[in-house]
Protein backbone atom coordinates (compact mmCIF):
# COMPACT_ATOMS: atom_id res chain seq x y z
CA UNK A 1 0.00 0.00 0.00
CA UNK A 2 1.36 3.44 -0.88
CA UNK A 3 1.38 6.33 1.52
CA UNK A 4 -2.15 7.62 2.02
CA UNK A 5 -3.02 11.26 1.39
CA UNK A 6 -3.79 11.63 5.06
CA UNK A 7 -0.35 10.37 6.04
CA UNK A 8 1.25 12.83 3.63
CA UNK A 9 -0.84 15.64 5.10
CA UNK A 10 0.18 14.67 8.63
CA UNK A 11 3.86 14.71 7.70
CA UNK A 12 3.44 18.12 6.09
CA UNK A 13 1.61 19.48 9.13
CA UNK A 14 4.35 18.26 11.49
CA UNK A 15 6.99 19.77 9.20
CA UNK A 16 5.10 23.07 9.17
CA UNK A 17 4.75 23.15 12.96
CA UNK A 18 8.47 22.47 13.31
CA UNK A 19 9.58 25.03 10.73
CA UNK A 20 7.33 27.83 11.91
CA UNK A 21 7.03 27.23 15.66
CA UNK A 22 10.05 24.98 16.38
CA UNK A 23 7.99 22.33 18.13
CA UNK A 24 9.27 19.04 16.80
CA UNK A 25 6.77 16.19 16.71
CA UNK A 26 8.30 14.55 13.65
CA UNK A 27 9.68 11.65 15.63
CA UNK A 28 6.69 11.07 17.84
CA UNK A 29 5.15 7.60 17.53
CA UNK A 30 3.02 8.01 14.46
CA UNK A 31 -0.08 5.92 15.24
CA UNK A 32 -0.74 7.86 18.41
CA UNK A 33 -0.07 11.30 16.97
CA UNK A 34 -2.32 10.49 14.02
CA UNK A 35 -5.19 9.59 16.34
CA UNK A 36 -4.75 12.84 18.21
CA UNK A 37 -4.55 14.95 15.06
CA UNK A 38 -7.66 13.32 13.62
CA UNK A 39 -9.48 13.96 16.90
CA UNK A 40 -8.45 17.62 16.76
CA UNK A 41 -9.57 17.88 13.14
CA UNK A 42 -12.98 16.40 13.95
CA UNK A 43 -13.45 18.49 17.05
CA UNK A 44 -12.48 21.72 15.34
CA UNK A 45 -14.53 20.96 12.25
CA UNK A 46 -11.83 20.99 9.57
CA UNK A 47 -12.46 18.95 6.43
CA UNK A 48 -8.87 17.86 6.13
CA UNK A 49 -5.51 17.93 7.88
CA UNK A 50 -4.30 20.29 5.13
CA UNK A 51 -7.00 22.77 6.06
CA UNK A 52 -5.95 22.47 9.67
CA UNK A 53 -2.33 23.03 8.68
CA UNK A 54 -3.22 26.25 6.96
CA UNK A 55 -5.09 27.44 10.05
CA UNK A 56 -2.23 26.52 12.38
CA UNK A 57 0.26 28.44 10.24
CA UNK A 58 -1.83 31.57 9.80
CA UNK A 59 -3.47 31.82 13.21
CA UNK A 60 -1.05 31.74 16.14
CA UNK A 61 -3.83 31.25 18.67
CA UNK A 62 -4.41 27.71 17.40
CA UNK A 63 -0.96 26.44 18.30
CA UNK A 64 -1.48 26.29 22.10
CA UNK A 65 -4.64 24.27 21.56
CA UNK A 66 -2.83 21.96 19.17
CA UNK A 67 -0.08 21.47 21.76
CA UNK A 68 -2.73 20.44 24.27
CA UNK A 69 -3.97 17.81 21.84
CA UNK A 70 -0.49 16.53 21.04
CA UNK A 71 1.10 16.52 24.47
CA UNK A 72 -1.19 16.56 27.44
CA UNK A 73 -1.33 13.38 29.44
CA UNK A 74 -3.82 12.73 32.14
CA UNK A 75 -1.85 10.95 34.83
CA UNK A 76 -2.34 9.98 38.45
CA UNK A 77 -0.45 10.82 41.59
CA UNK A 78 1.57 7.80 42.70
CA UNK A 79 0.60 5.98 39.51
CA UNK A 80 1.97 2.42 39.86
CA UNK A 81 2.39 2.59 43.66
CA UNK A 82 5.06 -0.12 43.59
CA UNK A 83 7.34 2.23 41.61
CA UNK A 84 7.16 4.85 44.35
CA UNK A 85 7.58 2.20 46.99
CA UNK A 86 10.79 1.06 45.30
CA UNK A 87 12.04 4.66 45.16
CA UNK A 88 11.26 5.04 48.85
CA UNK A 89 12.77 1.77 49.99
CA UNK A 90 15.66 1.24 47.59
CA UNK A 91 16.66 4.58 46.05
CA UNK A 92 16.12 6.96 48.98
CA UNK A 93 18.76 5.24 51.19
CA UNK A 94 21.35 6.10 48.52
CA UNK A 95 20.04 9.64 48.06
CA UNK A 96 20.33 10.26 51.81
CA UNK A 97 24.10 10.08 51.52
CA UNK A 98 24.21 13.30 49.44
CA UNK A 99 24.21 16.72 51.13
CA UNK A 100 22.22 18.21 48.26
CA UNK A 101 20.05 16.63 45.60
CA UNK A 102 18.77 17.48 42.14
CA UNK A 103 15.71 15.71 40.75
CA UNK A 104 14.35 16.13 37.22
CA UNK A 105 10.77 15.29 36.30
CA UNK A 106 11.02 15.29 32.51
CA UNK A 107 7.74 15.79 30.66
CA UNK A 108 5.93 16.76 33.85
CA UNK A 109 2.59 17.52 32.17
CA UNK A 110 0.09 18.60 34.86
CA UNK A 111 2.48 17.75 37.67
CA UNK A 112 1.05 14.56 39.17
CA UNK A 113 4.45 12.83 39.16
CA UNK A 114 6.20 15.95 40.49
CA UNK A 115 3.88 16.28 43.50
CA UNK A 116 4.12 12.56 44.17
CA UNK A 117 7.90 12.84 44.37
CA UNK A 118 7.78 16.09 46.35
CA UNK A 119 5.50 14.42 48.92
CA UNK A 120 7.70 11.34 49.04
CA UNK A 121 10.83 13.47 49.55
CA UNK A 122 9.07 15.52 52.25
CA UNK A 123 8.00 12.36 54.05
CA UNK A 124 11.52 11.00 53.88
CA UNK A 125 13.01 14.24 55.21
CA UNK A 126 14.87 15.02 51.98
CA UNK A 127 12.81 18.00 50.81
CA UNK A 128 15.06 20.66 52.36
CA UNK A 129 18.11 19.53 50.49
CA UNK A 130 16.42 18.89 47.13
CA UNK A 131 15.84 21.06 44.09
CA UNK A 132 13.25 19.72 41.67
CA UNK A 133 13.28 20.57 37.99
CA UNK A 134 9.91 20.08 36.31
CA UNK A 135 10.00 20.47 32.57
CA UNK A 136 7.57 20.24 29.69
CA UNK A 137 7.19 21.74 26.22
CA UNK A 138 3.60 22.77 26.80
CA UNK A 139 3.29 26.14 28.59
CA UNK A 140 -0.31 25.39 29.63
CA UNK A 141 0.76 22.12 31.21
CA UNK A 142 3.58 23.88 33.09
CA UNK A 143 1.10 26.44 34.38
CA UNK A 144 -1.17 23.67 35.62
CA UNK A 145 1.77 21.88 37.24
CA UNK A 146 2.76 25.12 38.96
CA UNK A 147 -0.77 25.59 40.28
CA UNK A 148 -0.99 22.05 41.70
CA UNK A 149 -4.78 21.93 41.65
CA UNK A 150 -6.61 18.69 40.86
CA UNK A 151 -10.30 17.79 40.71
CA UNK A 152 -11.44 16.46 44.06
CA UNK A 153 -13.02 13.42 42.44
CA UNK A 154 -9.54 12.15 41.52
CA UNK A 155 -8.25 12.42 45.07
CA UNK A 156 -9.71 9.13 46.22
CA UNK A 157 -7.57 7.29 43.66
CA UNK A 158 -4.50 9.41 44.48
CA UNK A 159 -5.02 8.69 48.20
CA UNK A 160 -5.26 4.96 47.65
CA UNK A 161 -2.15 5.02 45.43
CA UNK A 162 -0.25 7.02 48.06
CA UNK A 163 -1.20 4.54 50.77
CA UNK A 164 -0.19 1.56 48.60
CA UNK A 165 3.15 3.22 47.84
CA UNK A 166 4.04 3.13 51.54
CA UNK A 167 3.29 6.80 52.21
CA UNK A 168 3.62 7.99 55.77
CA UNK A 169 0.57 9.76 57.07
CA UNK A 170 -2.27 10.80 54.83
CA UNK A 171 -2.27 12.48 51.45
CA UNK A 172 -4.72 14.98 52.95
CA UNK A 173 -1.83 16.39 55.00
CA UNK A 174 -0.61 17.90 51.74
CA UNK A 175 -3.66 19.59 50.21
CA UNK A 176 -6.62 21.77 51.06
CA UNK A 177 -10.02 20.92 49.67
CA UNK A 178 -11.66 23.91 48.09
CA UNK A 179 -15.14 23.21 46.70
CA UNK A 180 -14.56 20.55 44.07
CA UNK A 181 -10.80 20.98 43.91
CA UNK A 182 -7.79 19.88 45.91
CA UNK A 183 -5.11 22.58 46.16
CA UNK A 184 -1.71 21.13 46.97
CA UNK A 185 0.50 22.95 49.48
CA UNK A 186 2.80 25.64 48.16
CA UNK A 187 5.58 24.25 50.34
CA UNK A 188 5.72 21.23 48.02
CA UNK A 189 6.84 23.36 45.09
CA UNK A 190 8.90 25.95 46.95
CA UNK A 191 12.07 24.29 45.75
CA UNK A 192 10.86 23.45 42.25
CA UNK A 193 12.07 25.13 39.08
CA UNK A 194 9.43 24.92 36.35
CA UNK A 195 10.96 25.20 32.94
CA UNK A 196 10.23 24.94 29.26
CA UNK A 197 12.44 22.15 27.95
CA UNK A 198 12.17 19.88 24.94
CA UNK A 199 13.57 16.38 25.12
CA UNK A 200 13.63 16.47 21.32
CA UNK A 201 15.64 19.60 20.67
CA UNK A 202 17.16 20.87 23.93
CA UNK A 203 20.39 19.90 25.64
CA UNK A 204 21.18 17.98 28.81
CA UNK A 205 20.53 19.22 32.36
CA UNK A 206 23.55 18.80 34.60
CA UNK A 207 24.32 16.44 37.44
CA UNK A 208 20.92 15.07 38.38
CA UNK A 209 20.66 12.47 41.14
CA UNK A 210 17.27 11.21 40.00
CA UNK A 211 15.40 11.57 36.73
CA UNK A 212 11.81 10.39 36.66
CA UNK A 213 10.26 10.26 33.20
CA UNK A 214 7.33 7.88 33.07
CA UNK A 215 5.21 7.14 30.02
CA UNK A 216 6.88 9.78 27.92
CA UNK A 217 9.26 7.60 25.92
CA UNK A 218 6.38 5.46 24.59
CA UNK A 219 5.20 8.48 22.62
CA UNK A 220 8.50 8.63 20.74
CA UNK A 221 9.81 6.52 17.88
CA UNK A 222 12.90 4.37 18.43
CA UNK A 223 15.25 7.00 17.04
CA UNK A 224 13.98 9.71 19.36
CA UNK A 225 13.82 7.32 22.33
CA UNK A 226 17.46 6.71 21.70
CA UNK A 227 18.33 10.40 21.72
CA UNK A 228 16.45 10.96 24.96
CA UNK A 229 18.05 8.01 26.73
CA UNK A 230 21.43 9.46 25.73
CA UNK A 231 20.33 12.84 27.08
CA UNK A 232 19.38 11.25 30.40
CA UNK A 233 22.75 9.51 30.53
CA UNK A 234 24.50 12.87 30.08
CA UNK A 235 22.27 14.60 32.61
CA UNK A 236 22.76 12.14 35.45
CA UNK A 237 25.54 12.29 37.99
CA UNK A 238 27.56 9.07 38.16
CA UNK A 239 25.53 6.66 40.24
CA UNK A 240 22.34 8.71 39.64
CA UNK A 241 19.00 7.02 39.12
CA UNK A 242 16.57 6.94 36.20
CA UNK A 243 12.96 5.78 36.51
CA UNK A 244 10.83 5.16 33.43
CA UNK A 245 7.33 3.77 32.83
CA UNK A 246 6.49 0.18 33.66
CA UNK A 247 6.14 -0.74 29.97
CA UNK A 248 9.15 1.21 28.79
CA UNK A 249 12.63 -0.18 28.38
CA UNK A 250 16.20 0.90 27.74
CA UNK A 251 16.92 -2.44 26.17
CA UNK A 252 16.77 -1.28 22.57
CA UNK A 253 18.73 1.89 23.09
CA UNK A 254 22.25 2.40 21.78
CA UNK A 255 22.94 4.06 25.14
CA UNK A 256 21.71 1.13 27.21
CA UNK A 257 25.25 0.40 28.40
CA UNK A 258 25.36 3.72 30.26
CA UNK A 259 22.93 2.19 32.75
CA UNK A 260 22.61 -0.84 34.96
CA UNK A 261 19.29 -2.24 36.13
CA UNK A 262 18.72 -1.18 39.74
CA UNK A 263 15.15 -2.32 40.43
CA UNK A 264 14.38 -4.36 37.38
CA UNK A 265 10.65 -4.90 37.83
CA UNK A 266 10.05 -1.19 38.48
CA UNK A 267 12.21 0.02 35.58
CA UNK A 268 14.59 1.91 37.82
CA UNK A 269 18.09 2.15 36.38
CA UNK A 270 21.37 3.48 37.69
CA UNK A 271 23.96 5.47 35.79
CA UNK A 272 27.18 3.51 35.62
CA UNK A 273 30.17 5.29 37.09
CA UNK A 274 32.62 4.17 34.46
CA UNK B 1 -6.35 -11.23 -0.80
CA UNK B 2 -3.78 -12.49 1.63
CA UNK B 3 -4.27 -11.91 5.33
CA UNK B 4 -1.37 -10.25 7.15
CA UNK B 5 -2.74 -9.75 10.65
CA UNK B 6 -5.56 -10.65 13.02
CA UNK B 7 -6.99 -8.45 15.79
CA UNK B 8 -9.40 -9.68 18.44
CA UNK B 9 -11.35 -7.76 21.10
CA UNK B 10 -13.17 -9.28 24.06
CA UNK B 11 -14.63 -8.13 27.36
CA UNK B 12 -16.91 -9.83 29.89
CA UNK B 13 -16.72 -13.58 29.29
CA UNK B 14 -13.78 -13.02 26.96
CA UNK B 15 -11.31 -15.46 28.48
CA UNK B 16 -13.65 -18.38 27.89
CA UNK B 17 -14.46 -17.24 24.36
CA UNK B 18 -10.78 -16.82 23.51
CA UNK B 19 -10.15 -20.30 24.88
CA UNK B 20 -12.28 -21.62 22.05
CA UNK B 21 -10.39 -19.73 19.35
CA UNK B 22 -6.71 -19.21 20.20
CA UNK B 23 -5.70 -22.80 21.13
CA UNK B 24 -7.13 -23.95 17.79
CA UNK B 25 -4.72 -21.84 15.75
CA UNK B 26 -2.15 -24.22 14.26
CA UNK B 27 1.61 -23.98 14.65
CA UNK B 28 2.97 -22.01 11.73
CA UNK B 29 -0.07 -19.72 11.60
CA UNK B 30 1.34 -17.13 9.22
CA UNK B 31 0.14 -13.88 10.80
CA UNK B 32 0.50 -12.04 14.11
CA UNK B 33 -2.58 -12.04 16.35
CA UNK B 34 -3.18 -9.00 18.57
CA UNK B 35 -5.68 -9.24 21.39
CA UNK B 36 -7.31 -6.67 23.66
CA UNK B 37 -9.22 -8.00 26.64
CA UNK B 38 -10.70 -5.55 29.13
CA UNK B 39 -8.96 -6.27 32.40
CA UNK B 40 -8.68 -4.28 35.63
CA UNK B 41 -5.72 -1.87 35.46
CA UNK B 42 -3.85 -3.06 38.51
CA UNK B 43 -3.85 -6.77 37.92
CA UNK B 44 -0.79 -8.53 36.66
CA UNK B 45 -1.37 -9.91 33.24
CA UNK B 46 -2.44 -13.47 33.98
CA UNK B 47 -3.77 -13.87 30.44
CA UNK B 48 -0.34 -14.43 28.94
CA UNK B 49 0.48 -17.27 31.27
CA UNK B 50 -2.97 -18.81 30.89
CA UNK B 51 -2.91 -18.84 27.10
CA UNK B 52 0.76 -19.72 26.78
CA UNK B 53 -0.14 -23.06 28.35
CA UNK B 54 -3.09 -23.62 26.02
CA UNK B 55 -1.78 -22.41 22.67
CA UNK B 56 0.53 -23.80 20.03
CA UNK B 57 1.59 -20.29 19.05
CA UNK B 58 3.93 -18.14 21.09
CA UNK B 59 1.97 -15.94 23.50
CA UNK B 60 3.36 -12.73 25.01
CA UNK B 61 2.49 -9.35 26.40
CA UNK B 62 2.91 -6.66 23.74
CA UNK B 63 5.88 -4.34 24.23
CA UNK B 64 6.33 -0.79 23.04
CA UNK B 65 7.78 -0.50 19.48
CA UNK B 66 8.05 -4.26 19.28
CA UNK B 67 8.41 -5.74 15.79
CA UNK B 68 5.48 -7.99 14.83
CA UNK B 69 6.32 -11.63 14.27
CA UNK B 70 3.92 -13.97 12.43
CA UNK B 71 2.59 -16.83 14.51
CA UNK B 72 2.75 -14.83 17.73
CA UNK B 73 -0.19 -13.84 19.93
CA UNK B 74 0.20 -10.43 21.58
CA UNK B 75 -1.94 -9.37 24.54
CA UNK B 76 -2.33 -5.69 25.43
CA UNK B 77 -0.84 -4.97 28.88
CA UNK B 78 -3.21 -3.78 31.61
CA UNK B 79 -3.67 0.00 31.75
CA UNK B 80 -2.12 0.71 28.33
CA UNK B 81 -3.64 1.06 24.89
CA UNK B 82 -2.18 -1.24 22.25
CA UNK B 83 -1.69 0.31 18.83
CA UNK B 84 -0.31 -0.91 15.53
CA UNK B 85 2.43 1.61 14.83
CA UNK B 86 3.27 0.51 11.29
CA UNK B 87 2.48 -2.65 9.39
CA UNK B 88 5.50 -4.15 11.10
CA UNK B 89 5.44 -2.95 14.69
CA UNK B 90 3.38 -2.26 17.80
CA UNK B 91 3.18 0.68 20.18
CA UNK B 92 1.70 1.32 23.61
CA UNK B 93 0.16 4.51 24.92
CA UNK B 94 -1.22 5.76 28.20
CA UNK B 95 -3.70 8.10 26.55
CA UNK B 96 -6.99 8.57 28.31
CA UNK B 97 -9.47 5.72 28.38
CA UNK B 98 -11.64 5.13 25.32
CA UNK B 99 -15.13 3.73 26.03
CA UNK B 100 -14.03 3.79 29.71
CA UNK B 101 -11.37 1.23 28.83
CA UNK B 102 -7.61 1.11 28.64
CA UNK B 103 -6.72 -0.94 26.72
CA UNK B 104 -9.54 -0.17 24.27
CA UNK B 105 -10.51 -2.40 21.39
CA UNK B 106 -11.33 0.59 19.17
CA UNK B 107 -7.77 1.92 19.48
CA UNK B 108 -6.24 -1.38 18.39
CA UNK B 109 -8.73 -1.95 15.57
CA UNK B 110 -8.53 1.58 14.14
CA UNK B 111 -4.74 1.65 14.10
CA UNK B 112 -4.59 -1.90 12.70
CA UNK B 113 -7.06 -0.98 9.95
CA UNK B 114 -4.88 1.97 9.11
CA UNK B 115 -1.71 -0.11 8.93
CA UNK B 116 -3.01 -3.29 7.26
CA UNK B 117 -5.98 -2.11 5.19
CA UNK B 118 -7.70 -5.02 3.49
CA UNK B 119 -5.13 -7.54 4.72
CA UNK B 120 -6.65 -7.50 8.22
CA UNK B 121 -9.20 -9.74 9.92
CA UNK B 122 -10.93 -8.40 13.05
CA UNK B 123 -13.01 -10.29 15.57
CA UNK B 124 -15.40 -8.90 18.21
CA UNK B 125 -16.37 -11.31 20.98
CA UNK B 126 -18.56 -11.28 24.07
CA UNK B 127 -18.80 -8.15 26.24
CA UNK B 128 -21.05 -5.82 28.18
CA UNK B 129 -20.15 -2.50 26.52
CA UNK B 130 -19.80 -1.00 23.04
CA UNK B 131 -16.03 -0.99 22.64
CA UNK B 132 -14.93 -2.40 19.29
CA UNK B 133 -17.93 -1.18 17.29
CA UNK B 134 -16.25 1.92 15.87
CA UNK B 135 -13.05 0.00 15.35
CA UNK B 136 -14.78 -2.78 13.47
CA UNK B 137 -16.40 -0.23 11.19
CA UNK B 138 -12.97 1.21 10.47
CA UNK B 139 -11.73 -2.28 9.59
CA UNK B 140 -14.64 -2.77 7.15
CA UNK B 141 -14.14 0.66 5.61
CA UNK B 142 -10.49 -0.18 4.97
CA UNK B 143 -11.59 -3.36 3.20
CA UNK B 144 -10.68 -5.79 5.97
CA UNK B 145 -12.67 -8.84 7.06
CA UNK B 146 -14.95 -8.51 10.09
CA UNK B 147 -16.21 -11.35 12.27
CA UNK B 148 -18.57 -11.02 15.23
CA UNK B 149 -19.51 -13.67 17.73
CA UNK B 150 -23.21 -14.52 17.42
CA UNK B 151 -24.70 -12.47 20.29
CA UNK B 152 -27.06 -15.36 21.06
CA UNK B 153 -24.07 -17.58 21.86
CA UNK B 154 -22.10 -14.89 23.72
CA UNK B 155 -21.93 -14.79 27.49
CA UNK B 156 -22.88 -11.11 27.21
CA UNK B 157 -24.35 -10.04 23.88
CA UNK B 158 -24.08 -6.24 24.16
CA UNK B 159 -20.67 -5.83 22.56
CA UNK B 160 -21.24 -8.12 19.56
CA UNK B 161 -24.66 -6.53 19.02
CA UNK B 162 -23.13 -3.06 18.98
CA UNK B 163 -20.44 -4.25 16.55
CA UNK B 164 -23.02 -5.74 14.18
CA UNK B 165 -25.09 -2.56 14.31
CA UNK B 166 -22.05 -0.40 13.52
CA UNK B 167 -20.71 -2.74 10.86
CA UNK B 168 -23.53 -4.59 9.06
CA UNK B 169 -21.05 -6.15 6.63
CA UNK B 170 -19.52 -8.17 9.47
CA UNK B 171 -20.11 -11.92 9.45
CA UNK B 172 -21.89 -13.30 12.50
CA UNK B 173 -20.57 -16.69 13.61
CA UNK B 174 -20.28 -19.17 16.44
CA UNK B 175 -16.87 -19.34 18.13
CA UNK B 176 -15.68 -22.53 16.43
CA UNK B 177 -16.64 -21.13 13.03
CA UNK B 178 -14.56 -18.01 13.68
CA UNK B 179 -11.43 -20.10 14.29
CA UNK B 180 -12.01 -22.03 11.06
CA UNK B 181 -12.69 -18.85 9.11
CA UNK B 182 -9.40 -17.33 10.25
CA UNK B 183 -7.47 -20.42 9.22
CA UNK B 184 -9.23 -20.58 5.87
CA UNK B 185 -8.10 -17.04 5.07
CA UNK B 186 -4.45 -17.81 5.57
CA UNK B 187 -2.20 -18.19 2.56
CA UNK B 188 -0.86 -21.71 2.29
Amino acid sequence: MGESIEDIEIQLLLDAVYRHYHYDFRHYARASIKRRLLQARTQWGYDSISEMQSAVLHDETILPRLLNFLTVQVSEMFRDPSYFQALREKVVPHLRTYPSLKVWVAGCSHGEELYSLAILFAEEGLAERTIFYATDINPNALKAAQAGVYPLDRIRLFTENHRLSGGHGSLSDHYTANYDRAVFDKSLRERTVFSDHSLVTDAAFGEMHLISCRNVLIYFDRELQDRVVGLFGESLARGGFLGIGSKESLRFSAHADLFSEFVREEKIYRRRSR
Amino acid sequence: MSLRAVVIGASAGGVQALSQILPGLPAGFPAPVMVVVHIPPRKDNALVELFARKCRLEVKEAEDKEPLVPGTIYFAPPDYHLLVETAGSLALSSDETVNHSRPAIDVLFETAADAFGNALAAVVLTGANQDGARGLRAVCEAGGSAFVQDPATAEVGTMPEAALAACPAARMMALDEIGCALQAMMPR
